[in-house]
C-alpha cells in the first residue's frame, strides 16, 4: 500500500513537471536569451546562464526607438479603452441581467465570433474620411471592440448571480433604479468588476492586429512596435528578447497576481478578444 | 459557446424574477449608451462590410456597384481556396492537440499537490502573454542553426529540422505554438467539468477494482464531454481566426506555404487595398466560422450527454 503510495506521488509529480515544463523552459529561455550578448545567443552549445550578463540590452531597449512613445501610446489606448468599457459595460451588463435580455447577448456573441481583420476595413476607411489616422482616437476606438463585450458578457454573468433581494427592498423604500445600482448592485459585484478590468485590459494591452493597420510611426502602440524591431535589427537577439519580455512582463506579473479573477473570467465567459 | 456556460447558475436560481408590478422595467437607460458604442464599433462595421463586398472598392479610385461579383471572384482564386486548405489543416490541429492536451492537464491539475496555484499560474501564461512577444521569441527557437529547438533535438538524435523555414514542416511548426499557447484554455474549461464531478462513482469503481485509466475513460470522459464539445467550439473559433502569431512568425510564408484566410485577408485589404474584394473575402470567412459553431454544436446535440450539466 504505501509503495503504491509514494509510486502514485512520484507519478503525479512528473506528471505536473511535464505540464507545466513547457511553459517554464519557454519563459525562461525568453529571460536568457534577453540578458546574453550576441557571442552568447549565437554560440552553438546554446548557453543558458551567461558568465557576463549583458544588462544593456535592456538599458538600449528602453533608452531607443521611443521606446518611453510607444509605452505611453499602449497606456492611453489600453487605458482609456478600458475606462470606456467599464463605463458603458457595468451598466449595460446591469440591465441586461435585469431585463434577462438573453437574446441582446447573442450581439456579445457575434463580436466574440468576428475576426477583428473584418472590423478594420470599414473602421480604416471612416478614420481616414474623418482625418483622424495620425492620432491615437481611431486606435482607441477600435480598442473597445475587445474591451466592452468582454465587460459586458463577465457583467451579465455577476448580476445574474447577485441576490436580487437587497434591490427589491430598496426599490420599495423609494430609491431610484439608478440610486440602487449605484449604491446596492455595484458594491456586491466588486469581484465581477476586478474580473472584467483585467481581462479588458490584457487582451487589450495585447492587441496586434488594429495597430499594425491604424498606427503610424508617431502611434505604435508596444506590441506593433515590438513587431517593427523585427525589420530592423533581425540579428541582435538579445535587445529583441528583451523588448519582449518587457511588453508582456506587466501582463505575466498579472497573470500571477490575478490568477483567480482570471481562471474566473475566462471560465465563466470564455471571452477573448481580437 | 458560452452561453452553455452561463445556463447552469441562471437555471439554478431558485425562484423567477420576482413580479414588481408597482414600477414598470425601466432598466434602458443603463443599456442605451452601450448600445450606442455597439451600434457604432460593432453593427455598423459588418453592415458597411456588407456593402462593401458588393462594389469595387479600391483606395483611391471611384466605387462602383458590382452585384456579387467579388464573390464569383472567390472560387476562381487559387490563392483563396489554397488559404481555405491551409486555415482547415491549422484549425483542425489546433483543436485537436489542445483537447488532448488539455484534457490530461486537466486531470492532473484536478488533483491535489503543493504549489498548486502557483504552477496553474504558470501553466496559464502561454495564453495570457502577449502574442507578439511570444512569437517573437519562437521564431529565434525555430532558427535552423542558432535555434535552441534543434538543439534538443540533437540531444535524444533526432535530425535538425528547418520548422517554420520549410513548406513542409511551416503549418506544424505553427501548430506547435498554437497548441503550446492555447492548451492552457482548454485545461480551465475541462477542469470545471471535472470539479462538477460527484465523487461517489469513482469510490464504487474503486470498491469493484477499476484502474486510473478505466476510471478515466468510463467515468470522467463521458462526464465532461459536454466540457469538451464546448471547449473544441471556441478553440475552433480562436484557430480559424489566428493571425497574431502566424503574421509575426512566418507572414505567411515561406511562400505561401502558411497563408490562412485571415492572412489573406490581410493582404487583399492592406497591402493591395482591394477593399471590395477584402469585404467579401471577410463575409465569407465569417460564414465559414458561423458554419464550424453549427457543426461542433450539431454534433454536440448528438451525443447522449446533453442532459449533463448543460442544456443548450
Amino acid at each position: 500500500m504505501s509503495v503504491r503510495h509514494v509510486l502514485g506521488k512520484l507519478g503525479l509529480a512528473l506528471a505536473v513537471f511535464v505540464i507545466v515544463s513547457p511553459a517554464i523552459l519557454f519563459f525562461l529561455w525568453m529571460a536568457s536569451l534577453s540578458v546574453k550578448f550576441e557571442v552568447d545567443n549565437a554560440a552553438y552549445p546554446p548557453i543558458f546562464i551567461p558568465t557576463h550578463f549583458a544588462w544593456k540590452n535592456y538599458a538600449d531597449v528602453l533608452a531607443s526607438n521611443r521606446f518611453l512613445t510607444y509605452f505611453v501610446n499602449s497606456l492611453l489606448v489600453t487605458g482609456t479603452a478600458t475606462f470606456l468599457a467599464m463605463l458603458v459595460g457595468v451598466p449595460a451588463g446591469y440591465g441586461i441581467a435585469r431585463m434577462a435580455a438573453h437574446k441582446s447577448a447573442v450581439v456579445i456573441l457575434i463580436a466574440r465570433i468576428t475576426p477583428g481583420l473584418s472590423y478594420l476595413i470599414p473602421l480604416f476607411l471612416l478614420f481616414q474620411w474623418l482625418g483622424l489616422l495620425g492620432t491615437l482616437v481611431p486606435q482607441i476606438i477600435i480598442h473597445l471592440v475587445v474591451t466592452v463585450p468582454i465587460v459586458i458578457w463577465i457583467m451579465i454573468g455577476y448580476f445574474e448571480t447577485t441576490p436580487l433581494e437587497l434591490e427589491e427592498a430598496a426599490l420599495i423604500d423609494g430609491a431610484t433604479r439608478w440610486q440602487v445600482f449605484r449604491h446596492v448592485a455595484l458594491p456586491i459585484a466588486r469581484p465581477g468588476l476586478a474580473v472584467a478590468f483585467i481581462l479588458a485590459v490584457i487582451f487589450s494591452w495585447n492587441n496586434f492586429v488594429f495597430g499594425i493597420v491604424l498606427a503610424g510611426r508617431e502611434t505604435r502602440t508596444l506590441p506593433v512596435a515590438v513587431y517593427n524591431m523585427i525589420s530592423f535589427d533581425q540579428l541582435s537577439w538579445g535587445p529583441l528578447a528583451a523588448a519582449a519580455l518587457i511588453v508582456t512582463f506587466p501582463v505575466l506579473l498579472l497573470t500571477v497576481f490575478a490568477q483567480r479573477q482570471i481562471v474566473a473570467g475566462l471560465t465563466a465567459g470564455a471571452v477573448k478578444g481580437g | 459557446m458560452s452561453t452553455l456556460t452561463r445556463a447552469t447558475p441562471a437555471a439554478a436560481r431558485t425562484e423567477p424574477a420576482p413580479r414588481r408590478e408597482w414600477r414598470p422595467p425601466s432598466y434602458w437607460p443603463f443599456v442605451v449608451p452601450a448600445l450606442i458604442v455597439v451600434l457604432a464599433v460593432i453593427i455598423f462595421p459588418w453592415l458597411f462590410t456588407i456593402w462593401m463586398s458588393l462594389n469595387e472598392w479600391k483606395v483611391g479610385s471611384p466605387t462602383t456597384f458590382v452585384g456579387l461579383a467579388n464573390y464569383l471572384r472567390l472560387p476562381n482564386d487559387p490563392r483563396f481556396i489554397e488559404a481555405v486548405e491551409h486555415t482547415l489543416v491549422y484549425t483542425a490541429l489546433s483543436v485537436l492537440l489542445p483537447l488532448v492536451f488539455g484534457t490530461f492537464a486537466a486531470v492532473v491539475f484536478h488533483a491535489k499537490f503543493p504549489w498548486r496555484g502557483f504552477l496553474r499560474a504558470i501553466f496559464i501564461m502561454p495564453m495570457m502573454a502577449t502574442p507578439v512577444a511570444i512569437a517573437l521569441v519562437w521564431t529565434m527557437m525555430f532558427h535552423p542553426q542558432l535555434g535552441v529547438l534543434n538543439y534538443l533535438l540533437s540531444l535524444v538524435g533526432l535530425p535538425p529540422q528547418l520548422w517554420v523555414f520549410h513548406p513542409a514542416t511551416v503549418i506544424p511548426s505553427l501548430v506547435l505554438v498554437e497548441t503550446w499557447q492555447w492548451t492552457p484554455l482548454v485545461m480551465l474549461i475541462v477542469l470545471g467539468g471535472i470539479a462538477a464531478i460527484p465523487i461517489e462513482p469513482y469510490e464504487s469503481a474503486q470498491i469493484d477494482g477499476a484502474g486510473m485509466w478505466q476510471m478515466f475513460r468510463y467515468i470522467t470522459l463521458p462526464l465532461i464531454t459536454p466540457f469538451l464539445f464546448i471547449a473544441a467550439m471556441i478553440r475552433g473559433i480562436d484557430a480559424v481566426k489566428s493571425f497574431d502569431v502566424i503574421f509575426a512568425i512566418t507572414q505567411g510564408g515561406p511562400g505561401s506555404a502558411s497563408e490562412t484566410i485571415n492572412l489573406y485577408l490581410y493582404s487583399v485589404a492592406f497591402i493591395y487595398y482591394d477593399l471590395g474584394y477584402g469585404s467579401a473575402i471577410a463575409v465569407m470567412f465569417f460564414v465559414l466560422i458561423i458554419a464550424l459553431a453549427a457543426v461542433l454544436l450539431y454534433l454536440r446535440q448528438r451525443t447522449l450527454w446533453t442532459e449533463i450539466g448543460l442544456g443548450a
